[in-house]
């Protein structure tokens, strides 16, 4: 379970997080939607302990990100907006540094490898060299990388960004497993139909602040919209930077 | 500490793989500036020897004047040569390294007893000119010596009566501290080699992580970024000191291609020499390792870290400038100033000079220090926010 308490972050004049709170909880995919520069990112980057927030907290499994970051990280598994692979060692090399970082021992580290591998349809390309792989591949490669630990929470930054829509309709696939298997999946975007199809929760955001948190149908119920994404543009208030 | 460790065999493994990494420290680095080295101080000897060896060729004008100094010059081992039209054109132009001039009033002046006239023209801006207007003054100079000795001899005066006082000259350098004067560029070549060894981890490591968003999800693991950094520093570290180890290797080998014997000088790198190197230059790999990772740091992109480093790498030039323009006394302090410590005592290596032990140790003591300091500079700017966000 993460949970985000009254987060706030701003850049020199501009609060680019203005009191955000919200919960995601085990079992569920969250979805946290936006126009581009709404604070996604930003707020995402302080749940996972990259950027300490101004003021607010950041509680996953009922651990203070201030407090215990470590033990924070430990929990969580990472994909941010910036998925760089290191090109000269190949994907199993890549994911196994962090498995390393991560601290598994050898015999999980190959296990979970293998396991990862499978879920992600990626065993052919897994001792190849990173440098000339396909987005596809690279994000591929990238959530392997995040997930070796096995983490029970799990935050991605718009993951089908950039992807195809095989690639796409996979990654969902492989989202809606994760929370089969009971995880918290936490993940941004702004694209509509996505996290329509996807979603057990919405949390909205524009101009730093939560403007919606509720189901996609209550949310359809709250603002007397048939469609999601006329919603979306009601509780946003205008309509830029949506994509549908 | 474990942390560290898998950092650091990831960079070095990382960039074993990358040809150009490889190619740049550990073998154009540290061999092409000894081979250049070798290179250059090799045609250059033997040169010089060669012109040393050679008989003189001087253009004279006016050798009818004066038959018995031509002849005396002929004896000396000058070949006279024509002269050309215009002797102080050809000398500007360096058609002709010098000139003799003798004026139609010498054979005059001589007969009269009073002091006869010629001229040398030449460049003193030419240097390669030097050694043929020495060679020239001194059969001259013996010419006349021999000539005013006959002439007090004839007056029933004895020579001696105008040497009042004889100047002998006493050498005390020794052929290895003439090496000295010779390879004093050496020290700046060594603490290049660390730099430019260290050079492509020091970018690959944080600008190039950066530019290639691979620092942020690093940065998500649950691991202390001062232990990365250690990794990182380690491996840039482990880079240079190869570099440096190859090098010195390198100029040992090249050493001994020199042709120090035929210019009464030798030039030693060995074990000792080696040892001693290695261990000052030690905590000074790790100092400019933390300084270019410094730099690199607050660069947003592997280009303009390179522009970074290459500024910096005229750092190390100071110290050597500095002694070579104002050449001083080694006293203590010297030995505390990191890059001039390292600089002074390899200098004194070279020149077979005694190196105080006090000396080497507070130079490894200061570097130490400074070393350390540099890490906590770097550790702090890596600990910033700002560090991670590669966009």
């Amino acid at each position: 379970m993460i949970e985000a308490c009254g987060l706030n972050k701003a850049f020199g004049d501009v609060r680019a997080v203005d009191g955000v709170s919200f919960v995601a909880r085990d079992g569920e995919i969250t979805g946290l939607l936006g126009p581009n520069g709404a604070g996604k990112t930003t707020t995402l980057r302080m749940l996972y302990t990259l950027m300490r927030p101004d003021d607010g907290q950041v509680r996953v499994d009922g651990i203070d990100a201030a407090v215990d970051p470590m033990a924070v990280r430990r929990r969580l598994g990472v994909l941010p907006d910036a998925r760089g692979l290191y090109k000269r060692l190949s994907a199993r090399e890549n994911v196994a540094y962090f498995a390393r970082l991560q601290g598994l021992d050898p015999a999980t580290r190959d296990a979970r490898i293998a396991a990862l591998s499978a879920a992600l349809e990626m065993d052919d390309i897994l001792d190849r060299r990173t440098e000339g792989f396909s987005q596809g591949q690279r994000v591929k490669t990238a959530i392997a990388r995040a997930l070796v630990h096995d983490p029970r929470n799990v935050i991605l930054d718009e993951p089908t960004n950039g992807l195809d829509v095989m690639a796409t309709r996979a990654m969902r696939l492989f989202m809606r497993r994760l929370r089969d298997e009971g995880r918290c999946v936490l993940f941004s975007s702004h694209i509509m139909q996505e996290v329509g199809a996807l979603c057990d929760r919405i949390v909205v955001i524009a101009r730093g602040r939560v403007v919606a948190d509720a189901s996609p149908d209550a949310l359809r119920e709250q603002t007397g919209c048939d469609s999601l994404e006329d919603a979306f543009v009601r509780v946003i208030g205008s309509e830029e930077g949506l994509a549908a | 500490m474990k942390t560290a460790w898998i950092v650091f065999w990831k960079e070095v493994r990382e960039n074993l793989r990358d040809r150009r990494t490889v190619l740049n420290t550990l073998l154009t680095g540290p061999l092409l500036a000894p081979l250049m080295f070798v290179l250059i101080v090799h045609a250059a000897v033997t040169r010089e020897l060669d012109k040393a060896e050679k008989p003189l060729e001087v253009p004279v004008i006016g050798a009818e004047h004066a038959p018995n100094l031509i002849a005396a010059l002929e004896r000396g081992g000058v070949k006279i040569e024509e002269a050309p039209a215009d002797p102080e054109r050809a000398v500007r132009e360096q058609d002709a390294d010098l000139v003799l001039r003798i004026p139609e009033g010498f054979g005059k002046a001589w007969s009269a007893g009073e002091p006869a006239q010629v001229e040398i023209v030449y460049d003193r801006s030419q240097r390669d000119a030097q050694g043929s207007v020495s060679r020239l003054s001194a059969v001259l100079d013996r010419y006349a010596q021999q000539n005013a000795a006959l002439r007090l001899v004839a007056r029933g005066i004895s020579p001696s009566v105008v040497q009042p006082v004889v100047v002998a000259e006493r050498d005390q350098s020794t052929p290895q501290s003439r090496s000295g004067m010779l390879f004093g560029m050496l020290p700046y070549f060594f603490i290049l080699g660390v730099f430019i060894g260290g050079m492509a981890l020091a970018i690959d490591t944080t600008a190039g992580e950066r530019e290639r968003q691979s620092l942020e999800p690093l940065f998500a693991n649950p691991v202390r970024r001062g232990a990365l950094l250690a990794g990182k520093l380690g491996a840039t570290g482990a880079f240079a000191f190869a570099s440096l180890f190859l090098s010195i290797v390198a100029f040992s080998v090249a050493g001994r291609f020199l042709p120090t014997e035929r210019l009464d000088m030798s030039l030693e790198i060995g074990a000792r020499f080696g040892a001693i190197t290695l261990f000052t230059m030690l905590p000074l790999v790790l100092l400019l390792a933390a300084l270019q990772t410094l730099a690199a740091a607050f660069a947003r992109s592997y280009r303009e870290a390179q522009t970074y480093l290459s500024l910096l790498m005229f750092v190390p030039v100071v110290p050597t400038l500095l002694l070579t323009l104002f050449p001083m006394k080694t006293q203590a302090w010297m030995y505390a100033v990191p890059l001039m410590g390292q600089q002074v005592i390899i200098t004194r290596l070279l020149r077979g000079e005694i190196v105080p032990w006090e000396g080497i140790w507070l130079c490894f003591g200061c570097t130490t220090v400074a070393a350390l300091l540099a890490c906590l500079v770097t550790a702090a700017v890596y600990r910033s926010e700002r560090l991670a966000i590669s966009a």
